[in-house]
């Protein structure tokens, strides 16, 4: 299985036409049925939120900078990382991968001309941003306080910030992601070319439909309980308040059944862009496909029971503790198999360190720190000591960040040539790769250890002993900021500057790579027929791999 | 003019085109499930919690009125699985008739719940400052029903403050669930109407038969998962103690 890079594409021209020039007009990108559109037009919605919620994490760290609390106030202290955690999570961190990625390369990596049902699709992005709106319109009108957890009975009583149009706006944000999560399963199970069977599926593909089963099954549930604690502030009725026997404890219990596996909405689709990514670049079929498309789905279902771990400290008895602990544990199962199966790929691949691949090895790393941590936190002694520190913090951000982002920016950068049909500045993209690598690892390996000290989170101050840490951690985050500008800056570039990429620059096995760069509208001349298996280097001699050989004759006899 | 379902541009077939939407239609279903399914759990928590308090406040609710919209609703399903059949036999004007007659009956129990609404405004029994769960024991009106139905409440709510020194707040509680529950319901209602208005210019141009009748079936999926919640709220809110009365 030595087969070494060949391709070098030189001398590609841009297709004559392609879903960017197919028409032109404002009205032709806001009415647009196509499903490459609409992710570019989430690409620029997600980005304009990625950018508000780090303008607020960007307050926090100069903020704790020094102990004291120079800055701002306690109250808009809370207010900041209440609003960073409410436009990271609900208008980013969700949407970010599926509706963007997922939204322009699933269509044509199962080689359908759209998904299923176009105009939903464009309905999503609107109501994303009708929510959005409503959420920038709390955030103007006085902020939000509550944490982006929204715990009664403070949401529902005591915070005298602008609870309600966020409530409001998250709860029609949640249709966006639940008609996005429809549209993905109907897709895949009704749209797929001849030949595309299940598990000739790409896997990013497999981790999307884990994804949109979680969209579907666990956005309903938090749109209801932020209904009913919207209910409660605007009509004063007392589903969790205990002056009417309501009880807050529920509210925790609804939130965490959704809001713990939204994590796993964030990570699956970037364990799929990274499955990805890993055989393209160790120029190999990935290593036990079946595994980690069963690894996706239990992640899924496994992710719906762990929910109370949140609530360790929060009042549920000893009992239904230890055995969320033990399901919590269990959870960590497929996402080793995953981590395992991607470093077994690696061994003996011809690893090219293109952008994509640091990402990729990067995610494999700080993932695996991330997943490790959480095991920690999982166990119900340690969790005593480091519930509500900077331990949680650093945990779900090396997950969040070092994970979903590093997945996302891995996937924008594998799928960009298709997107725009341009390559990227190939030095200065792994130069910002690493630029984000370390400012990652600067900004947040430091409140590992602030958390194990004893920070709480979620308070504007600190005794003076925090401070070298707490000032790593904020020259980190200079760093990371830096990171994440400059890819804005040269993918901007190249949209129009960019060299021309061709049909499939790296060179890769999906079906996506088959059409041009960027695609028709239509995605594909014919409708694409599939004779080859998934991540098939091997036999697929017109990718111009040296050492590739001919059309294996009939796949049928057992695999090799 | 006549078009009998034109294939839209994603699909290669009819029967793909078709397999699709039902395929959306079950799985939106599924989320709604899930929508429900919160309020449904926090009934049956608090349900547990003050069970005194939620069998007095379901036997304040109006039964007669309450089951018959019950019959309502069912004969409404049963029409709507009529206009499905017509459409699946091209029987064209009886669509549009089965259609309306959904509709009519959809109205009339949206109607009846305005009622029963206002019959709970009228009895103080709205969540909030006025809220009082003996109102009518207090001011005994004709509003409140007959003066053995009052007697009955009385006892029942004297009898219920010793279990329950709270019942006020708790009650409140329970018709917090009851107004949230049969509220969402009552809005998922409204947009089955606006579908049924919908279907019904469709079908009066003739546009249903054999060979295309998906948006039938799908709304028709729709308006029978809107009677099933019902079919579970109405024991739940109204039937569950009336073996106390």
């Amino acid at each position: 299985m030595a087969t070494t890079e060949l391709h070098v594409p030189s001398g590609e021209k841009m297709p004559r036409e392609h879903y960017l020039n197919a028409t032109y007009g404002i009205r032709s990108w806001l009415l647009t049925t196509d499903h490459k559109r609409i992710a570019m037009l989430y690409l620029i919605s997600v980005t304009f939120f990625f950018f508000v919620g780090g303008l607020f994490a960007s307050l926090i760290r100069i903020h704790l900078l020094t102990p004291g609390g120079y800055l701002v106030t306690p109250e808009t202290y809370n207010k900041l990382f209440t609003m960073h955690g409410v436009a990271m999570i609900f208008f980013f961190l969700i949407p970010s991968i599926p509706a963007v990625l997922g939204n322009f390369v699933i269509p044509i990596m199962i080689g359908a001309k759209d998904l299923a049902f176009p105009k939903i699709n464009l309905l999503s992005w609107y109501i994303y941003l009708v929510g959005g709106a409503f959420v920038l319109y709390s955030f103007a009108t006085g902020g939000l306080d509550t944490g982006w957890t929204f715990y009664t009975p403070l949401s529902s009583i005591y915070s005298n910030s602008a609870v309600t149009p966020a409530v409001i706006g998250i709860f029609i944000n949640g249709f966006s992601s639940i008609l996005t999560g429809l549209n993905f399963i109907v897709t895949v199970h009704t749209m797929r070319a001849p030949g595309m069977t299940w598990m000739r599926l790409p896997l990013f593909v497999w981790a999307h439909y884990a994804t949109s089963i979680i969209f579907v099954l666990g956005t309903p549930v938090i749109a209801i309980t932020l209904l009913l604690a919207g209910l409660e502030r605007m009509f004063h009725l007392g589903f969790f308040n205990p002056a009417y026997g309501g009880d807050p404890i529920l509210f925790q219990h609804l939130f965490w059944f959704y809001s713990h596996p939204a994590v796993y909405i964030m990570i699956l689709p970037a364990m799929g862009v990274i499955s990805e990514i890993i055989p393209t670049f160790a120029r190999k079929p990935i290593f036990g496909y079946d595994f980690i498309a069963a690894s996706s789905i239990g992640i899924a279902v496994i992710g719906f029971i762990v929910w109370a771990h949140h609530m360790f400290l929060t009042g549920q008895s000893t009992y239904s503790a230890v055995a969320f602990s033990f399901l919590t544990f269990l959870v960590a199962v497929p996402s080793a198999v995953k981590v395992f199966n991607w470093t077994s790929t690696l061994y003996k691949g011809s690893i090219a360190f293109d952008t994509p691949m640091l990402y990729g090895l990067g995610f494999i790393g700080l993932f695996t720190i991330g997943g490790l941590t959480g095991l920690f936190l999982a166990c119900l002694g340690l969790d005593i000591h480091l519930h509500d520190t900077y331990f949680v913090v650093a945990h779900f951000h090396y997950i969040m960040v070092g994970g979903a982002i590093m997945g996302y920016l891995g996937g924008i950068h594998y799928w960009w040539p298709k997107i725009t049909g341009r390559l990227y500045p190939e030095f200065l993209a792994r130069i910002a790769a690493i630029v984000l690598f370390v400012g990652f690892n600067l900004t947040f390996f430091p409140q590992f250890i602030l958390g194990y000290l004893g920070m709480p989170r979620r308070y504007h101050d600190y005794p003076p002993e925090y401070q070298v840490l707490n000032v790593m951690s904020t020259a980190g985050a200079s760093i990371l900021a830096l990171g994440y500008l400059l890819p804005m800056i040269y993918l901007t570039w190249s949209m129009r500057y960019g060299k021309v990429a061709g049909k499939n620059p790296w060179p890769a096995t999906g079906l996506e790579w088959t059409t041009d760069s960027p695609p028709l509208t239509e995605n594909f001349v014919e409708t694409p027929v599939v004779d080859w298996e998934v991540y098939d280097f091997e036999h697929r001699p017109e990718l111009g791999l040296r050492g590739a050989i001919g059309k294996k004759p009939l796949p049928t006899h057992g695999d090799d | 003019m006549h078009r009998t379902g034109e294939l839209f541009g994603q699909f290669q077939t009819l029967e793909q085109q078709k397999e699709t939407a039902t395929l959306g239609m079950w799985v939106f279903l599924v989320t709604e499930i899930l929508f429900f399914g919160g309020m449904f759990l926090a009934y049956s928590i608090n349900r547990h919690a003050y069970s005194t308090a939620f069998g007095i406040g379901g036997n304040m609710l109006d039964l007669k009125l309450g089951g018959a919209n019950t019959i309502v609703l069912i004969l409404s399903s049963l029409t709507m699985a009529m206009a499905v059949w017509s459409a699946t036999t091209s029987r064209k004007s009886l669509v549009t008739s089965f259609l309306i007659l959904t509709l009519i009956l959809g109205c009339a129990f949206l109607g009846v719940k305005v009622v029963e609404y206002k019959q709970k405004y009228d009895h103080h029994l709205i969540p909030g400052n006025n809220f009082d769960i003996s109102y009518c024991i207090k001011n005994r009106s004709a509003i409140c029903g007959t003066p053995e139905d009052l007697t009955k409440e009385a006892t029942e709510i004297e009898e219920g403050l010793k279990v329950d020194p709270d019942l006020n707040a708790h009650s409140q509680l329970y018709f917090s669930l009851y107004f949230a529950m049969t509220g969402l319901h009552a809005l998922h209602m409204i947009i089955g109407a606006g579908l049924l208005l919908f279907l019904i210019a469709q079908a009066s141009k003739g546009r249903f038969d054999a060979n295309y009748n998906t948006p039938v079936e799908n709304i028709g999926l729709y308006w029978h998962f809107v009677d099933i919640v019902w079919i579970y709220l109405f024991p739940l809110l109204y039937l569950i103690n009336r073996h106390l009365a």
